[in-house]
């Protein structure tokens, strides 16, 4: 890697197991870096949450060892805790409360003086300025989750758990929340998010971990993820319909679809020219006239599912 | 030390105390202007003194008592069971805060409760029945670790709870029963010699028995073991509620 990235959380060989007997993490090492957004992916069950919750304080790991910019979490946690917000999957907060009251408690229980100018800021960027003295119960479930990403921040942190931030919002309120994140990070603010969407770690995300039976299977740019791992296809619509797929073609990664109308070739990112060249070549010579071309890649949702069908 | 955070989380318990006021301290007052009405003022008049002093003034020490004890344990259990039950809980745990700083700030907010409520009960009863408080100091000094020492009593039953019920019955089939058990309507003296011996078991009989001194003078026991049992129950409390941050029990995975 040509460039030098400052770690600001590393975890190295976090295992976790339950009481009752549940290995939710296995030998887990993940560097994060200063300033980027890092999106965890994985299925229901897969760690996500226990990884997250060992490195905010609120499950001791078995093994290994946790650093946040250098201090550890368990020797240093004042100072590893002060550096962390979370905002945990679940909307838990006091119902009877006020926006405003949760978030001065907030501050002032991660010790910092307080500071109403402060306050009345976070509410106004998260929008709940004009709800700041009504019940949180009366919210929506949109700004009962901007209370507790405010609660997160409120003793600006440089590190922001985000729990499934848009697990069961609606589209516009995800649109709204991955806005939310990217102006944080301009901040400066390193952002880890886990989500089983797909989509949101392919928008939002530099680089992106997957984690499937407390393992972690791979961390990777996100480019280099989908290129790596992402295939592409052809799609040639043809002028006359094949019954079989001509001789001649056996090299090539072919199916036959539409009816025989069409004929579909996957080939690796990596080989991109030199496979498709070929193919079009190839067809020529066996003298296939087709009408249309369409390329398309793979998504980061179906390398995630080659991955997971690998993993496990 | 983090005082923010324990000041932070003082306050929050304290405007929740203010939010139901009715319920947390009118509705305590109310039942014990009851016992005084029936008992000491009603009843009262038919009883002969106890160790010199009238039956009504008699009944002070141990129906505040019987309140505060109440309070305290219902008062710090609910403050620690409501952020496990929410999930709240989450903030707390993630917060750069120790042990310590999370018990002084539950617990000092119960027990300033309670101690509130005590004071307030003392007042009320003066208004039934007239009594006098010989040892002022000592009778603060009672009030307060009581106070502290039944909180941390709740803290602990509102760590070991898993839902309301539990958080229910402690006050009322444990407390309650000790408290009127205790002492508190009558001289463990006037108890067969074998009963006497049972009563003291109870850790409410020595809190009563030096409450009471502190205002009349007389003692079933002695203020040496009332105040050294006393100490010793919080002792209990302290250990457990370490044993709880130790190992994380019924808080932390």
């Amino acid at each position: 890697m040509s460039k030098e990235y400052e770690t600001i959380v590393s975890i190295k060989g976090v295992s976790k197991i339950y009481k009752d007997g549940f290995e939710a993490l296995k030998q887990v090492s993940l560097d994060i870096r200063k300033g980027e957004i890092f999106a965890l992916l994985g299925p229901n069950g897969a760690g996500k949450t226990t990884l997250i919750n060992v490195v905010s304080g609120i499950v001791k790991p078995s093994s290994g060892t946790v650093t946040v910019d250098g201090f550890d979490i368990i020797k240093d946690y004042r100072t590893t805790r002060s550096k962390i917000g979370l905002v945990p999957q679940e909307l838990t907060t006091d119902m009877f409360e006020t926006p405003w009251n949760v978030v001065s408690f907030s501050r002032g229980l991660f010790g910092k003086p307080r500071d109403p100018a402060r306050v009345e800021k976070s509410l106004k960027d998260l929008s709940l300025w004009d709800k700041k003295d009504n019940e949180i119960r009366t919210l929506s479930g949109g700004m009962k989750r901007r209370v507790m990403i405010a609660k997160a921040l409120a003793h600006d942190p440089s590190v922001l758990f985000l729990d499934e931030p848009t697990a069961g919002v609606d589209v516009n309120l995800r649109r709204e929340m991955w806005d939310l994140v990217s102006e944080l990070r301009k901040m400066g603010v390193t952002i880890i998010l886990t989500t089983h969407y797909i989509e949101e770690a392919q928008t939002m995300a530099d680089r992106i971990g997957v984690i499937n039976g407390g393992k972690i299977v791979v961390v990777e740019d996100k480019a280099i993820l989908m290129q790596k791992l992402g295939k592409k296809q052809l799609a040639v619509s043809l002028n006359a319909p094949l019954s079989a797929i001509p001789a001649g073609l056996e090299g090539y990664q072919v199916a036959l679809a539409a009816d025989g109308t069409e004929l579909v070739f996957t080939f690796d990112v990596k080989a991109v020219q030199a496979g498709v060249a070929d193919f079009m070549k190839k067809l020529g010579e066996l003298g296939i006239i087709f009408k249309d071309l369409q390329t398309k890649e793979s998504s980061l949702e179906d390398i995630f599912l080659t991955l997971l069908e690998n993993s496990s | 030390m983090n005082y923010r955070a324990i000041w932070s989380i003082y306050r929050f318990e304290m405007a929740r105390f203010s939010d139901t006021i009715v319920q947390s301290l009118f509705a305590p007052v109310l039942s014990t202007s009851l016992y005084f009405i029936v008992f000491g003022s009603a009843i009262g008049s038919k009883m002969t003194d106890i160790d010199g002093v009238g039956y009504g003034a008699y009944l002070v020490p141990g129906l505040t008592m019987l309140s505060v004890l109440t309070e305290s344990v219902s008062n710090a259990s609910f403050g620690i069971y409501l952020p496990k039950f929410t999930g709240t809980i989450y903030e707390i745990l993630s917060a750069p805060v120790s042990a310590f700083e999370i018990v002084a700030g539950y617990v000092g907010a119960a027990a300033t409760k309670s101690t509130l409520l005590g004071s307030i009960i003392l007042v009320t009863a003066r208004f039934f029945v007239p009594y006098s408080v010989l040892h002022p100091v000592w009778m603060v000094g009672f009030l307060v670790l009581t106070s502290v020492t039944f909180s941390l009593f709740g803290f602990i039953i509102g760590v070991w709870a898993d839902g309301f019920e539990k958080l229910q019955i402690v006050p009322l089939m444990v407390i309650t029963p000790l408290t009127f058990l205790g002492g508190s309507f009558y001289s463990i003296n006037m108890l067969p010699p074998a009963w006497k011996k049972v009563t003291l078991f109870n850790p409410v009989v020595y809190l009563i028995d030096g409450f009471r001194w502190s205002f009349y003078g007389t003692s079933d026991i002695g203020l040496g073991i009332s105040v050294g049992m006393t100490f010793v129950f919080m002792a209990v409390c302290v250990a457990c509620v370490a044993v709880i941050f130790k190992t994380g029990y019924r808080i932390k995975n």
